[in-house]
């Protein structure tokens, strides 16, 4: 790891402004994905902004319809919140399938959608549930958040602040994992809201994606028959030694499956 | 950059200067010399390292030893109450041959400790094995690390630990 | 007193109070003072010319202290690693055997190859700087495919080595062979890859060395399974320090697996760079360090067939096997897949004719050697996977087929047709003991069930044979190991009674600490608490080969209990002088000497004050003190045996295979520690389980990079994998060692693979499934049903 400045400030506007000005400074959520990074020489940060000390940023908060999760709020505590558990128990259990108990002690939700790795589990559930990622600046849609691999819409010196989910009549996830890394090889996130059907995969292409065919299947006739015939394309999907692009495509519809199966019990 | 950093280890006040950079894993086995906390990656998997602050498990390998600034850090040489009255946890390790080399083992009784608590000292063997996610051992085959985390957690409960 | 310490008791360990307070030493933990801190920088290239090396930069970064190239160690001098072991080929020729320097000179032959070696303050400024040297390649095409290696055409790893060839190699008579192929009822055939492996100990390798100017004298502190064996190669081949100028210490390791027997080059570097920089130099590796660079195991392309006659008899067994050496011969290397393979492919069967043919391949990948089981693993999934396989065709039972064929209890000693002459053993009552734990008959019952619930449903049977517990050094000799193969030790008691025993034998988790002493305990008396096993140090044990190949307890515990004898001799003399008695009237019974038929006695304890205090004591005829020292060369290996059988659940819309039950039952001769000989076979298991299911060492086939080079990508199992195990075991003694012991370290990993695939054979069989290639991963599997589905379909 190549040296940093180090910065712990506890709010929000001193986090902003120890950022300014500095193009290669970085913030840390719950580091589960920079240290790494930084251990193993990819980044060079100048400085690192450790958001732990900003007590604004954490806590889940039920809000009319909408569940509101901190962008510093760690997956153990959403995997064990009783309100997202009450409101969106297919967002716990989610939760509490990333990673191992030690690493869900400490990474975020924020940490976790601004870095979108293909593979992570969140995307897919703030993508489904149409969920909006409120930043120091604004807000994003579900929908165009996601831009890519490793990319999404924020912006220089923009930081997620939260993430608001609707209620869902009926959600699930289900989750292949990676047999070794064990993040998702495919996770489909299945939700029937008031704003309709959404089917989001995530793990299976180089960023979170909505299948529509699947949603106007499942719009109609809530259950997974009425997808079982659907068949999702290979083409540019992720492939490596533990999955094809053709197995990958092959496990969206049995991840889908299996999650409105679920969602429906 | 150089920082001077404070922590409870232990139940001990400890405090150094670090660089940034430096992780808590490091700060335990190389300022502190508590090399009890092992690592055994690179990749943030194994949980050789793992170490509990503020009650909490965690990879001392994936933390820097700055982000532990005014923490409370047990490693595994605070567990045991004295040379003779180890931890529960311990004893029912060894009562049940969970290590074999040793390597792994600190990470796996601090994992083992965080798991039974957070479940209540109730626990099945599915549940053990999917919490033990974070922890490799090439050693047991952990059969009787499973066994072991099983007989503790009544043992825990019944030490009122 | 000593009943509950002794052979046979579930006694607990010794060595845990300190690896579960966090006070075990391993080598990442000495502290030594100045110590300086090496880093390795390694060829991201898999071939290439070194064109040039520019460290200019590099020494003058912060906290450098010295950098080390290629050239630096041969102007000094330094020699090339060794491969100890000599294979003659089918043309009476030794293997080839190219150079091995310590540092790449002009070529590079794997990702991972050592450049240079950068000393600094910190670790982390070692490595900043290797970030600064500058090295200029010109990278060559690679040869990374096994099964093309030997091809024409393909580029060469070495000169000394044409065509990749290290040696081709034949045992049996193959004209035979094809005239049994010839007239047989049915052949099976198989071709299959036993996949590479990462061994993966959970302490990555580290070496940390200090020259002491005054004496001249070195010591390394190294993770090694053998500090003895290491100190000689590293004296008599490599550096030319005197033996006894060189002190190796394998302090607490942290599992070894086979990966720690070897000598490698950054332990060479570190005592070697050590009194240049006339600091100490600490080096550990990092885990994608030790993905790289530390010995691979198994990566064999085979085909084999069996021969059958009409009602199942095996008739002959013909095997075609390429083995990986790496880019470079390990220390072992070459015995793998000769002497610790092919003559292990008579298994427990009558075969009566076994021929095969092994050419050792060069490829641009890390050195491949010894991994737990080494050689034997390969050999029982060949048989094993051709046994079952030829049971589904002929539509034979797989018990009934092997029961037809075990050798017969009444025919030991046996001689196999492939040069080893199994001791003991009795087969048929260890598969009905692991079908009777494992619920065979209710099998049929539980694949109903699980087809009720979407899922196919395997059973898979492997029984192994293993030839351990090496070796008789002059067999060893004869096959061309460099080395000797005895093992020593000393009983050494303190004239307070307690007692050292200091064993050339090595522990990295197989818990010597506590099964030793109790041998000990056993045999002399003594209670466990007043005994202390110590081993690895070259300055305190007397020499020893190590532990590895299932010998410790065979050989070393051997060794233990003729030291014991000699204590006892000893002690008869010295009882008999105090007790006014003739020798052979003295009796030894649980720790007292007595003559017999009076209430004459002296405790040991009394007999070893007076060996030390000798007041009272026949000095003309006898020496002070009671301190022991044995060898022990055995006179044949030992071979345990035994029979796995494993149940899968596959859920053929994603392919992933559950292992749902696994039973082992094991001959390991007698049992001196019930507790730790099944947490051995717990552990070997899992192993085993890791390569049919999990483990895989992928190299890019046109980079040559290193794809599994993380826990990221390679597939470590883990608990959530694996179910508990049952157990069984069923005891011939070994009739050639004191102890009647044979050896169980590597069994576990022997049989589960086999066990393993033949249950995911046996699951997928009703899709039309024919073959599906070790790891049986979800991708894997998916891909071989939908391979079948219109072969089914028909
Ligand atoms: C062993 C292991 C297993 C894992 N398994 C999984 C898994 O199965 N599924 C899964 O989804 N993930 C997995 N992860 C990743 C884990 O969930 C991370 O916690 C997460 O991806 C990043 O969250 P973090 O809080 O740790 O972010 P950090 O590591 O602190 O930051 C990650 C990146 O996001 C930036 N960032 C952080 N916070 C913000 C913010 N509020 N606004 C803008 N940018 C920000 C940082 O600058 C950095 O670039 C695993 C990680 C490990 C180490
Ligand atoms: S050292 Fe492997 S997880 Fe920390
Ligand atoms: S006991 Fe050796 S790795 Fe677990």
């Amino acid at each position: 790891m190549y040296d940093f400045a180090y910065h712990r400030p506890k709010s929000l506007a001193d986090a902003l402004a120890l950022l300014k000005g500095k193009p290669e400074g970085r913030v840390m959520s719950g580091g589960m994905t920079l240290i790494p990074t930084l251990k193993q020489r990819l980044a060079k940060p100048s400085d690192v902004v450790d958001l732990a000390g900003v007590k604004e940023l954490a806590g889940i908060k039920v809000e009319g319809n909408n569940v509101v999760i901190g962008g510093m709020t760690r997956h153990a505590d959403v995997a064990t919140s009783a309100d997202v558990k009450g409101a969106i128990p297919a967002l716990a259990y989610l939760a509490g399938h990333i990673g191992d108990p030690q690493v869900r002690n400490r990474g975020t939700i924020g940490g976790s959608i601004a870095n979108n790795d293909p593979a992570a589990d969140y995307p897919a559930a703030v993508v489904a549930l149409n969920a909006t990622v409120t930043t120091n600046t604004g807000k994003h849609a579900a929908d165009s958040f996601f831009k890519g691999l490793f990319e999404t819409a924020l912006g220089e010196g923009e930081l997620v602040t939260s993430v608001s989910f609707p209620k869902a009549e009926k959600a699930a996830y289900m989750k292949f994992p990676n047999p070794a890394s064990r993040y998702a090889m495919v996770g489909v996130f299945v939700a029937k809201t008031a704003g309709g059907v959404r089917v989001a995969v995530t793990g299976a292409g180089p960023s979170v994606f909505r299948v529509k065919a699947m949603e106007d299947a499942l719009a109609k006739n809530f259950s997974s028959a009425a997808i079982k015939d659907i068949k999702i394309p290979a083409d540019g999907l992720n492939s490596d030694i533990h999955g094809s692009a053709e197995y990958r495509a092959h496990l969206v519809g049995v991840m889908a499956r299996r999650a409105v199966d679920a969602a429906n019990k | 950059m150089t920082i001077s950093v404070a922590m409870t280890v232990n139940g001990k006040s400890v405090s150094g200067k670090v660089e940034a950079r430096t992780l808590l894993v490091q700060f335990l086995r190389e300022h502190l010399g508590m090399t009890g906390t092992h690592v055994g990656c690179d990749t943030s998997q194994c949980g050789a390292c793992v170490v509990h602050v503020d009650g909490k498990s965690v990879k001392s390998c994936t933390m820097l030893a700055v982000q532990a600034e005014g923490s409370k850090v047990i490693t595994i040489e605070g567990l045991a109450e004295s040379a003779d009255k180890l931890h529960p946890m311990q004893e029912s390790f060894r009562e049940n041959h969970a290590l074999q080399c040793g390597f792994c083992t600190p990470g796996m009784v601090m994992s083992a400790i965080d798991m039974v608590k957070r479940h209540n000292y109730q626990l099945d063997e599915a549940t053990v094995r999917r919490e033990l996610e974070g922890n490799l051992c090439r050693c047991t085959g952990y059969h009787n690390i499973v066994k072991a985390i099983l007989a503790a957690a009544p043992a825990m409960k019944s030490a009122g630990v | 007193m000593t009943a509950a310490t002794g052979i046979g008791a579930r006694v607990l360990r010794t060595e845990d109070k300190r690896f579960l307070t966090g006070t075990g030493r391993y080598v990442d933990d000495l502290p030594l003072a100045r110590a300086t801190h090496a880093y390795f920088l390694r060829s991201p290239h898999a071939h290439a010319k070194i064109k040039s090396i520019d460290t200019a930069a590099a020494k003058k970064m912060p906290g450098v202290v010295e950098i080390f190239t290629g050239k630096d160690t041969a102007d000094a001098k330094v020699g090339g690693l060794i491969c100890g072991w000599v294979v003659k080929g089918k043309d009476g020729q030794p293997h080839k055997s190219p150079p091995h320097p310590v540092m790449a000179l002009d070529t590079v032959r794997y990702v991972g190859d050592t450049v240079a070696m950068v000393v600094a303050n910190t670790a982390d400024e070692a490595k900043d700087a290797a970030e600064a040297i500058k090295v200029d390649y010109d990278v060559k095409s690679a040869n990374i495919d096994l099964a093309r290696a030997l091809d024409k055409g393909i580029p060469e790893v070495h000169p000394e080595a044409p065509g990749n060839l290290i040696y081709d190699w034949e045992i049996g008579v193959k004209a035979d062979i094809d005239a049994a192929f010839a007239k047989a009822a049915h052949v099976t055939k198989l071709d299959l890859v036993n996949n590479r492996l990462i061994p993966n100990a959970m302490e990555p390798r580290a070496a940390a060395a200090d020259y002491d100017k005054g004496t001249g004298n070195y010591t390394l502190w190294s993770t090694s399974q053998n500090p003895h064996v290491l100190r000689l190669i590293l004296s008599a081949f490599v550096l030319g320090i005197p033996e006894h100028k060189l002190r190796v210490i394998a302090p607490d390791v942290g599992g070894g697996f086979g990966s720690k027997i070897f000598c490698y080059n950054e332990e060479t570097m570190v005592t070697w760079a050590a009194s240049r920089v006339g600091r100490p130099i600490k080096w550990t590796a990092e885990r994608s360090e030790s993905f790289m660079t530390d010995a691979h195991g198994r990566d064999h392309v085979t085909h084999a067939g069996l021969a059958l006659d009409k009602d199942g008899k095996f008739l002959a067994l013909r095997v075609d096997t390429i083995a990986n050496m790496g880019a470079y011969l390990s220390t072992f290397s070459t015995a793998v897949p000769t002497y610790l393979y092919a003559t292990l492919l008579a298994g427990q069967y009558t075969t009566p004719l076994i021929y095969a043919n092994v050419r050792a391949a060069l490829t641009h990948t890390a050195p491949v050697d010894a991994y737990r089981g080494a050689g034997r693993p390969e050999a029982t999934f060949v048989i094993e996977s051709l046994v079952s396989k030829a049971a589904a065709e002929m539509k034979i039972d797989a018990a009934e087929l092997r029961r037809k064929n075990f050798i017969p209890s009444t025919a030991f000693p046996y001689q196999t047709p492939v040069a080893l002459q199994y001791d003991s053993g009795n087969y048929p009552p260890i598969i009905d003991e692991a079908m009777k734990i494992a619920d065979y008959k209710g099998f049929e019952a539980r694949r109903a069930e699980a087809k009720s619930r979407g899922k196919l449903r395997g059973i898979g049977f492997s029984s192994y044979i293993e030839a351990c517990g090496l070796g008789p050094s002059r067999v060893i000799g004869q096959l061309g190991g460099g080395v000797g193969q005895w093992e020593s030790a000393q009983i050494k008691f303190n004239p307070t009674g307690n007692v050292q025993i200091l064993t050339g034998a090595h522990s990295h988790g197989q818990s010597h600490e506590t099964t030793f002493a109790q041998i000990v305990s056993d045999k002399l008396g003594v209670p466990i608490e007043a005994i202390e096993v110590v081993h690895g140090d070259t300055a305190t044990t007397p020499f020893g080969m190590g532990s590895y190949g299932s010998r410790s307890l065979a050989v070393g515990g051997s060794a233990i209990m003729k030291a014991a004898d000699k204590i006892i001799a000893k002690g008869k003399k010295i009882a008999a002088h105090l007790m006014e008695a003739s020798v052979a009237d003295v009796v030894f019974e649980q720790g007292t000497f007595k003559v017999a038929g009076t209430d004459k006695a002296v405790p040991l304890g009394a007999a070893v004050f007076a060996a030390y205090v000798p007041h009272n004591y026949p000095l003309e005829e006898l020496e002070p003190g009671m301190d022991e020292n044995a060898f022990y060369d055995p006179s044949n290996f030992v071979y345990p045996a035994g029979t796995q059988i494993c149940e899968v659940e596959i859920d053929p819309d994603t392919g992933t295979v559950e292992v749902v039950a696994h039973t082992a039952v094991d001959d390991f001769g007698n049992i001196i520690n019930p507790m730790i000989v099944d947490g051995q076979v717990h552990g070997g298991i899992v192993q085993g389980v890791g390569q049919a299911l999990m483990e895989n060492a992928v190299y890019d086939k046109a980079t040559g990079q290193l794809v599994s080079g993380s826990y990221m990508d390679y597939t470590m199992p883990r608990a959530d994998n694996v179910p508990s195990f049952k157990l069984g075991n069923k005891v011939t003694p070994c009739p050639h060692n004191p102890l009647g012991v044979k050896g169980c370290g590597e069994a576990g990993a022997i049989a589960a693979p086999a066990a393993v695939m033949n249950a995911v054979h046996n699951a997928l069989a009703p899709l039309g499934v024919k073959h599906v290639e070790m790891p049986a991963t979800p991708l894997n599997v998916w891909q071989s049903i939908q391979g079948a589905q219109p072969a089914a379909a028909e």
